[in-house]
């Protein structure tokens, strides 16, 4: 087990005040701080390692090539996946799931086929679905909650109908922190021949991950929400099925021969990263991927329990907070998502962050999540690494002072 | 530096930006319903924090006669909406038109309208009292949007009434 009042010392930014407070950051489902050994890393990288990757043959361009491809096989090690050619660099997880529906929805399915989504996806995991599926006669079917907190697996038994080509789930809501039964999911897909993605931007961050384990077909994530630089997103997908897959972006780096009357495609990976990639970021994730190792997923994992139990615990003691989600910390990762019963959760978000609570308030890119809670808009309070006890504490007396400014207290 | 304005900033803001009369307005609203007869209404989203607001309004000769508003959302969007309602009941719409541009003023949005230095501040009445907002500049939509709601409304009245005027002909 770690001390994250110790870890919290290798993030600059976590000294800095907020409205004149010291600044609690409990908003890391939306975006993780940076430890000093990515910021300096980068800053490193830009100083010592710059050079265009995979086309100079001098000795510069080649450290730069070889500090992206070490990348790639870190994360393929971190995630679990035996061969290296099938993980893919992208921007984002919206844009890993992006192409997929370009480069294998779009091939393969067809007027009449269905996939199948959940009321828990993110809009990353919705809106590329819809866009493909309209005005081609491929139908959007979601699989409904249980309880407002769990999937309902009868529900995905039932609408797992052959038609059923694709079953797009998230590993882990980004609002309730419900995590799903993915293997299971897989193994009732697979049986009915439909294929899986797995959105995991919320799940990878906060505990192990085995992709072959998993045995999924399409899986996603984001290198921001785990200590690493913006604009550096993953996706992984069965060597199987990435043998099917057309390009998905045309350009520099992912083609081998060119001329106008025929293109021949570079090999893998690099068919699917046109243009320059974001090799100095994706080098400067691999800090990041060290340093969550060298934690140990199993113990952040652990770490996150205990807090996600602490905080539901203190907020429960609260009589005007609404808590949703499983309210169990076996089943939930590290957010909690709350409303005041009284007060919306705008301005709940502004009074905690004028006291330096930064946390999300909104629909969090999931309307159609917010719908079946039967809400508007949510709170919520997410953790890693470095959030302790005492950030729970700031939460919960934030919250107080919710009620001080709405006239809510009552006089004693 | 950005981290000095933050810190030495807003911190006590927060009282100033929900003032009384604004949580008066919020928690016993003016208003508030939806008008019967009427003959214009109009829908406002904010998809940002879900503020929605609906208004009913009843326009005659040229003049806002009485109007009602709906909706949930926020405390900023809900007050402001009951607020603008009081401002602006039984004005024409050329002063309405003026009114919001004198509202938007206090966040620093400039519009152009001819009748707008006609009005002070104190014409919009409570609705004054949402310039602290100034400070939380993601919050303005949610003082917007019964103001712009209201002016697509006016809009798509008028649209109305003269494609029923062309047809009359």
């Amino acid at each position: 087990m770690f001390d994250p009042k110790i870890i919290k010392k290798d993030f600059p930014i976590l000294s800095r005040k907020m409205n004149g407070r010291q600044l609690v950051y409990l908003d890391n489902a939306a975006t993780t701080q940076k430890p000093n050994v990515v910021i300096d890393g980068l800053a490193n990288l830009y100083r010592e390692s710059n050079a265009n990757i995979h086309r100079g043959v001098y000795a510069l361009a080649e450290e730069a090539t070889r500090l992206y491809e070490e990348a790639r096989d870190k994360v393929a090690r971190f995630i679990g996946s035996g061969t290296r050619h099938n993980v893919i660099f992208t921007r984002n997880t919206t844009e890993s799931i992006n192409l997929v529906a370009h480069a294998w929805a779009c091939k393969f399915l067809k007027e009449g086929d269905e996939i199948l989504l959940t009321d828990m996806e993110h809009h990353a995991n919705v809106v590329p679905w819809y866009l493909l599926a309209k005005g081609k006669g491929i139908r959007l079917k979601s699989v409904s909650l249980k309880d407002k907190s769990v999937l309902d697996m009868a529900d995905f038994q039932k609408k797992l109908t052959p038609q059923v080509k694709l079953v797009a789930v998230t590993a882990m809501s980004n609002v309730l922190g419900t995590i799903n039964p993915i293997e299971n999911i897989v193994k009732m897909a697979h049986q009915n021949k439909s294929l899986v993605l797995v959105d995991g931007a919320q799940s990878v961050p906060h505990s192990p991950t085995n992709v072959e384990k998993t045995d999924c077909d399409f899986f996603a994530f984001s290198g921001h929400k785990m200590l690493g630089p913006t604009g550096v997103g993953v996706l992984w997908v069965k060597p199987s099925v990435l043998d099917t897959m057309d390009p998905f972006l045309g350009g520099g780096e992912m083609i081998n021969k060119v001329s106008l009357e025929e293109i021949t495609w570079a090999d893998l990976p690099l068919k699917f990263e046109a243009g320059t990639s974001n090799y100095i970021d994706v080098a400067a994730f691999s800090y990041a991927i060290d340093y969550l190792t060298q934690l140990g997923m199993e113990a952040i994992r652990e770490h996150e329990k205990k807090l996600v139990t602490y905080a539901i615990k203190k907020l429960s003691e609260l009589p005007d907070i609404t808590i949703y989600g499983p309210k169990e910390a076996n089943k939930q990762g590290g957010a909690v998502s709350f409303n005041h019963k009284a007060v919306h959760a705008h301005d709940v978000g502004t009074i905690l962050g004028d006291q330096g609570v930064a946390i999300r308030v909104g629909h969090h890119c999931s309307q159609i999540l917010m719908k079946a809670l039967g809400v508007s808009s949510t709170a919520r309070a997410s953790f890693y690494i470095y959030n302790t006890e005492e950030d729970v504490d700031s939460l919960v007396q934030a919250l107080n002072k919710v009620n001080n400014v709405f006239g809510l207290l009552k006089k004693a | 530096m950005d981290s000095q304005k933050l810190e030495g900033g807003a911190y006590g803001g927060v009282e100033e930006l929900y003032r009384e009369v604004i949580l008066d307005h919020f928690k016993s609203p003016k208003n508030k319903g939806r008008l019967s007869p009427s003959n214009a209404e109009g829908e406002g989203l904010n998809p940002l924090c879900g503020d929605q607001i609906h208004i009913t309004a009843f326009i005659e000769n040229e003049k806002l006669k009485d109007l009602r508003f709906d909706g949930h959302g926020c405390a900023i969007s809900q007050a402001a909406a009951s607020m603008m309602t009081d401002a602006i009941k039984g004005k024409s719409l050329d002063e309405v038109g003026a009114l919001s541009v004198s509202f938007k003023k206090i966040f620093g949005i400039e519009e152009k309208n001819n009748m707008a230095s006609r009005f002070k501040l104190e014409d919009l009445g409570d609705a004054v009292a949402l310039e602290g907002v100034k400070k939380y500049p993601v919050r303005i939509k949610c003082a917007l949007l019964s103001w712009n709601t209201l002016l697509e409304l006016i809009e798509n009245f008028k649209k109305r009434s003269e494609v029923k005027y062309d047809t009359s002909q």
